[in-house]
């Protein structure tokens, strides 16, 4: 994997809008940034109704991936292009499903929103709708998906990566700083996990740093790129945007995201944690 | 009213109340407003919260009215903003309550 074949940057973004094959999709929590202004032509996704499984706590299973595609009008053999607000998090989860699914051509766009809005690129507000299609999903590639006992089993084993905050990862702060901070579970982080916020891969715009830039980030941050990965956050949208740097832009093997994240690990009774800014022992 | 932004990461509406849970005995809620050269709010400037290491620590896009919140902690935090009418900064010391800020913004 390279920047090649899995980034796109506004540039080609803005020069391919009308495109054939290639569908733009504005990925997030709270659609309401898409119902004012999106890309030209861009479908919309919502993290919480769409992407979510609506009664218990897993993702949108296969059969319900294909025909939520299929209802919005995506093919199999489209290249879909992927972009969001906040950092491009949502739209680096759905890239994962898209992935785990086995889509042939995804993109992520270079600095989501944001740097759209910042270059004062063009935004409309028009319906869009595409003719339904018949999508096929493959099985889920649980390759690229951990789940919890296979994070408790992995402490002090592989490298787990913690990609919040240093605030949520020592245990301060039990969400991101915009959000109040009444949830309930346990703060901390999983025993030997590094932290690595997602925002080191990151410029301020959004878009994503060199791959050189990327290698010492995780080299100075003790990663050893020949284990097995696993990047978990608070709820596995922003490790997602790290596990699409790792395996996606980086090209390691055997990376994982643990999409059930800190809301479920830290929820667990009897598991290991680990207070304050280091990784802790076994 | 908070509902929606307590389970995800969606930054809920920086100009709506301050929710009436809220312990303000507990929270550090840093909030103001962003304002271009000639002193007028800017909307949909990207204001980043950045801890005492310069870590980015979250992002939320100003209301209409250049309005931004955040649940912080008490200490030393930079308020970082960027829009089309530039980029500006300004540092501050929070304390549990509500602590405002005004950050400038002008083409570099």
């Amino acid at each position: 994997m390279s920047r090649d074949t899995t980034l796109v940057s506004a540039d080609w973004a803005e020069k391919n809008l009308e495109t054939p094959g290639v569908v733009f999709v504005e990925v997030d929590e709270d659609t309401s940034a898409y119902v004012t202004g999106h890309l030209p032509g861009a479908i919309k996704l919502d993290w919480k109704t769409d992407l979510q499984d609506q009664v218990r706590r897993d993702f949108v299973n296969k059969d319900q991936f294909a025909a939520l595609l299929s209802e919005r009008g995506i093919a199999n053999d489209d290249t879909v292009v992927l972009y969001g607000g906040n950092n491009n998090w949502f739209a680096a989860y759905a890239y994962w499903y898209f992935a785990l699914y086995g889509h042939h051509e995804v993109r992520l766009l270079d600095g989501g929103r944001k740097k759209w809005e910042l270059d004062a690129r063009p935004l409309t507000a028009e319906t869009v709708s595409r003719p339904a299609t018949q999508y096929v999903a493959q099985d889920p590639d649980h390759t690229i998906r951990a789940f919890r006992d296979e994070v408790v089993a992995a402490i002090g084993t592989k490298n787990l990566v913690d990609v919040r905050s240093p605030d949520e990862y020592a245990g301060r702060l039990l969400a991101p700083a915009h959000l109040p901070q009444e949830q309930a579970q346990r703060a901390g982080h999983v025993p030997t996990a590094i932290s690595v916020p997602w925002s080191k891969a990151a410029n301020e715009d959004g878009t994503f740093k060199s791959d050189q830039e990327l290698r010492e980030i995780y080299a100075a941050a003790g990663l050893d790129d020949s284990r097995e990965t696993i990047a978990y956050c608070r709820i596995g949208e922003r490790s997602s945007h790290t596990w699409f740097v790792l395996q996606e832009l980086l090209g390691h093997r055997n990376v994982k995201n643990y999409d059930g994240s800190w809301t479920e690990y830290g929820s667990l009774v009897g598991v290991p944690v680990a207070l304050g800014d280091e990784p802790g022992k076994e | 009213m908070t509902a929606s932004t307590t389970a995800g990461c969606a930054a809920p509406d920086q100009a709506a109340p301050l929710p009436a849970s809220l312990d303000l005995e507990k929270e550090t809620v840093i909030t103001g407003v962003v304002r271009d050269a000639a002193g007028e709010p800017v909307t949909g400037a990207y204001v980043r919260l950045l801890d005492s290491t310069d870590e980015f620590t979250a992002e939320v896009v100003t209301s209409p009215a250049g309005q931004f919140r955040f649940f912080a902690a008490p200490g030393t935090w930079r308020l970082r903003a960027l829009s089309r009418h530039g980029n500006g900064d300004t540092v501050l010391t929070a304390s549990r309550g509500v602590n405002e800020a005004t950050v400038p913004v002008a083409v570099d």
